[in-house]
């Protein structure tokens, strides 16, 4: 079926079966790999995107639900090409990241935390963190990135 | 690791979901935020035929409390709006502080408190706190209704009251009388996991201080969340001192039937209970001061 899908604010219409994850959708018809797919059952948090603003697994949704609502991706962060926001510079200058497979998803999910919690502290962002694997960093240089961005 | 094929609905109004579910039957299921379904289709354990998807029935995504002061919560109503309800927080704070413990924020953005309890895993935290504080689900199929208390709401580990065409389409939860406390604490081996064990209190004292009603209800605690009547009935004519917590703990553990996971083997569970009821009685006691 055809679905109509606004993603950094740039309109795609395709062609999609209904089983269609979003996560696939992004990946596989609009060929933004930025959101990476790990555990495919929510567990992971690679594939977190932001929908509507909030911080949701796209591998949990199918791409026909997100006619009619505002997905933002990683590639949306960037406020032109070969610069880094904020945050994605925090992320590099506090080394928060090795193989960076987990770092799209941990982006989407603090651009939405420190909306909401511009100054937070050590605990609220181990905490907001709690929904994203990372098996290279050991959390505290990502945890260190955070409070950096929050500083700026 | 990607789902089976299915045809697609999605209706925008609560008659043409029950409509489809009816006409469906067996072969369809509804799809709320999606958060234990879809999981479950790409691993292809669900492969329903048929989708019913409730996200655009926007009259399903409703919270408010009605003239006697209880909850109304509909079934497309997420977690993230229950939780960021100043109201809820105020005059249902067990809600709260179990959600926190519900996944994580990501999860919590399109999961829903329906959905979740449709689905009854024993393990999760919400079922137990539905048996805490008393709530009734509004049950909807074509041409009809029912008010299910939540105590025989859940049958086993993923089976409910809900016949096939039925929609838990609301959740009602009364308001907490005053003097009430309440208290949810669990042991999960990571934050966001499945407890191991979890424990909701909920105690009220009379002017004189002592317990005029209790109760007491557990995750993971067996094939469906579990009320411990007993020791909650034990409770009631105490002064609500440590040692009456311990009572109530040693009861408990006789009330429960945990099923054991790799995780922790139902020895394990049993220990946990028997540490984490007096902590949470005596929290929620506090909290009735």
């Amino acid at each position: 079926m055809k679905v109509t899908i606004r993603v950094n604010g740039v309109e795609h219409t395709r062609e999609v079966e209904p089983r269609l994850l979003l996560s696939d959708f992004l990946r596989h018809e609009i060929g933004l790999t930025g959101t990476h797919v790990g555990c495919e059952h929510g567990v992971c948090g690679a594939c977190t995107i932001l929908w509507d603003g909030a911080p949701a697994r796209s591998c949990l949704a199918f791409a026909v639900q997100a006619e009619g609502h505002e997905i933002r991706t990683v590639e949306g962060l960037a406020p032109a090409p070969g610069k880094l926001n904020p945050l994605q510079q925090a992320f590099q200058d506090a080394h928060g990241l090795q193989c960076g497979y987990c770092t799209p998803g941990i982006l989407m999910t603090m651009t939405a935390f420190l909306e909401d919690n511009p100054k937070p502290d050590e605990a609220q962002v181990r905490e907001a963190l709690s929904g994203n694997l990372c098996r290279c960093t050991g959390y505290q240089h990502i945890v260190d990135a955070v409070l950096l961005a929050s500083q700026a | 690791m990607k789902p089976a094929p299915f045809a697609w609905h999605a209706p925008e109004d609560v008659a043409e979901a029950l409509a489809l579910k009816a006409s469906h039957g067996e072969a369809a299921r509804f799809l709320a935020g999606g958060q234990s379904l879809v999981p479950a289709m790409n691993f292809r354990v669900a492969q329903p035929a048929v989708l019913v998807d409730l996200n655009r029935v926007s009259a399903l995504d409703s919270l408010n409390f009605d003239a006697a002061g209880g909850l109304r919560i509909g079934a497309m109503c997420r977690y993230r709006r229950i939780e960021r309800d100043a109201e809820v927080a105020r005059h249902l704070p067990l809600l709260v502080e179990a959600l926190a413990e519900v996944a994580h924020p990501q999860i919590r953005t399109r999961g829903t408190l329906a959905g979740n309890l449709s689905h009854a895993d024993p393990a999760s935290e919400m079922p137990a706190v539905m048996l805490a504080l008393e709530a009734r689900f509004l049950l909807r199929r074509q041409g009809g209704e029912r008010l299910v208390a939540a105590r025989d709401f859940f049958l086993g580990p993923l089976a409910t009251a809900l016949a096939e065409d039925e929609m838990l389409a609301e959740i009602h939860i009364p308001a907490l009388p005053p003097g009430s406390g309440t208290a949810f604490l669990e042991v999960a081996r990571r934050r966001g996991d499945y407890a191991m064990m979890g424990v909701a209190a909920v105690l009220r004292r009379g002017p004189d201080g002592r317990c005029v009603a209790a109760r007491l209800a557990l995750c993971s605690a067996g094939p469906t969340p579990i009320l411990a009547d007993r020791a909650a009935a034990n409770l009631v004519g105490t002064r609500l001192t440590g040692e009456d917590f311990a009572a109530a703990a040693a009861l408990v553990v006789t009330e429960i039937d945990p099923m054991g996971s790799v995780q922790a083997s139902p020895a394990y569970q049993r220990h946990l209970a028997g540490v984490l009821v007096p902590r949470a009685l005596a929290l929620a006691a506090e909290r009735a001061a």
